[in-house]
């Protein structure tokens, strides 16, 4: 399957990014063969407003299956859903180790927002 | 005849007391008052006017019609704004992030989208006295102000005398209710703060290519540094008003300055003689 992990960074080292819209790049892997597919950068995470529905379409131009994060808003959330990708949340540390995490089945599944709107324009925390 | 743009950098240096009393100086037929800052219009606290017509304004956002549609993803591409979103089988409209700028619609290669008019505000009109009295007044919490604007200044009737309150600050909203003014009066007090912002608004108002003069409100406190500028700017700078106890007590009340004091009155008018004497040389040039 294909795994969406919001990061600072491109590739498994990279730190997780709590935010979803505004985060620099999805690193895309495969967890069952813990491997890396690809970086992407995510071109809206300087949009001024919208950026969390664009980042959703994005990973569905990309045939992302689920996304992992920490924080989603509520457009975020509606975008994920409208493009059937399962988010989890529970991000830490390193996109490896944040896969590792998906694998031991230790990141739980949402379907709502667990912040409000323009939460991510406040940074990485 | 002329139409006039009371503007500032800062926000609460006094353009609705400045445009109220200009408006109630002149001695003319055919004036009209247009308050375009309308995320927090005023000036009908000081001029009371009776209302007698109310106008909804909208904008058009898309409708998508999802027969139609082939997901294409074409109109997300050319929204400036992200107020679309395409997935496999869905579209996802962000209402409050559209411009009604139509171009999804246009661009759209299955005709599968309608623009609806999504309300925004009022236009409300009225009289106040012999005032031809205009607002917009925009829906809490909307952010789309310009189109509302736009809507209460194609009410401007070119043989009035026409005075428009402008919203404070330098962006979208001011530049609306500025463009196409024959005239921008910058109302500004004399502190760093105020020579910051007035800096600002002279910048915009000469982009636009519009004369502007300075009326520097509560003169008596403060600093020197906006006369300095307008020297160097060369800046006309056309009305200074002290920091006066009766007017603060007027405008606590409600109560425009001119009308109760004469002498106001008087440099009002004043005023408005230089402001059309600097319009009619900027014509001549």
């Amino acid at each position: 399957m294909k795994l969406a992990v919001c990061a600072q960074g491109e590739g498994l080292s990279a730190g997780v990014d709590q935010r979803f819209g505004r985060c620099q790049f999805f690193v895309i892997v495969d967890p069952e063969k813990g491997e890396l597919i690809s970086s992407v950068r995510n071109a809206s995470a300087e949009a001024s407003g919208g950026a969390g529905p664009q980042a959703a379409q994005l990973l569905s131009g990309l045939a992302v299956e689920a996304v992992a994060l920490g924080n989603v808003g509520p457009n975020a959330a509606t975008a994920l859903e409208a493009a059937k990708i399962k988010i989890y949340i529970g991000v830490e540390g390193t996109v490896e180790m944040t896969m590792q995490k998906f694998k031991e089945g230790k990141l739980s599944t949402i379907s709502e927002a667990t912040v409000s709107s323009h939460s991510g324009m406040k940074g990485n925390r | 005849m002329i139409n006039l743009v009371i503007a500032s950098g800062k926000g609460g240096t006094g353009k609705t007391t400045v445009a109220v009393n200009l408006a109630l100086s002149l001695q003319e037929k055919n004036i009209q008052l247009l308050d375009c800052d309308v995320e927090e219009p005023n000036a009908h606290l000081f001029l009371k006017p009776v209302i007698e017509n109310s106008d909804e304004i909208g904008i058009p956002v898309p409708e998508i019609d999802l027969v139609k549609c082939s997901f294409c993803g074409r109109c997300a591409e050319v929204c400036a704004f992200n107020a679309l979103a395409v997935f496999q089988d869905q579209v996802m409209v962000l209402a409050e992030l559209c411009h009604g700028c139509g171009s999804c619609a246009y661009l759209c290669p299955e005709k599968a989208i309608c623009e609806v008019d999504r309300p925004i505000g009022v236009v409300e009109r009225g009289t106040a006295g012999v005032l031809q009295f205009i607002h917009g007044v925009l829906n809490p919490g909307e952010a789309m102000s310009p189109p509302l604007i736009n809507a209460v200044k194609k009410l401007i009737m070119p043989e009035s005398i026409t005075i428009i309150d402008a919203p404070p600050g330098t962006s979208c909203p001011v530049v609306s209710a500025v463009s196409g003014c024959d005239f921008c009066l910058l109302v500004t007090e004399p502190t760093p703060f105020g020579l910051n912002d007035l800096d600002l608004a002279y910048q915009m108002v000469t982009r636009l290519g519009i004369p502007a003069g300075v009326v520097i409100n509560r003169c008596d406190i403060g600093d020197d540094g906006v006369e300095n500028y307008c020297r160097e700017k060369g800046l006309p700078l056309l009305q200074k008003i002290p920091f006066d106890l009766e007017m603060a007590r007027l405008y606590a009340r409600g109560e425009p300055a001119a009308l109760h004091l004469p002498a106001w009155r008087r440099r009002f008018c004043e005023l408005f003689e230089q402001i059309t004497q600097l319009h009619r040389e900027a014509v001549r040039q």
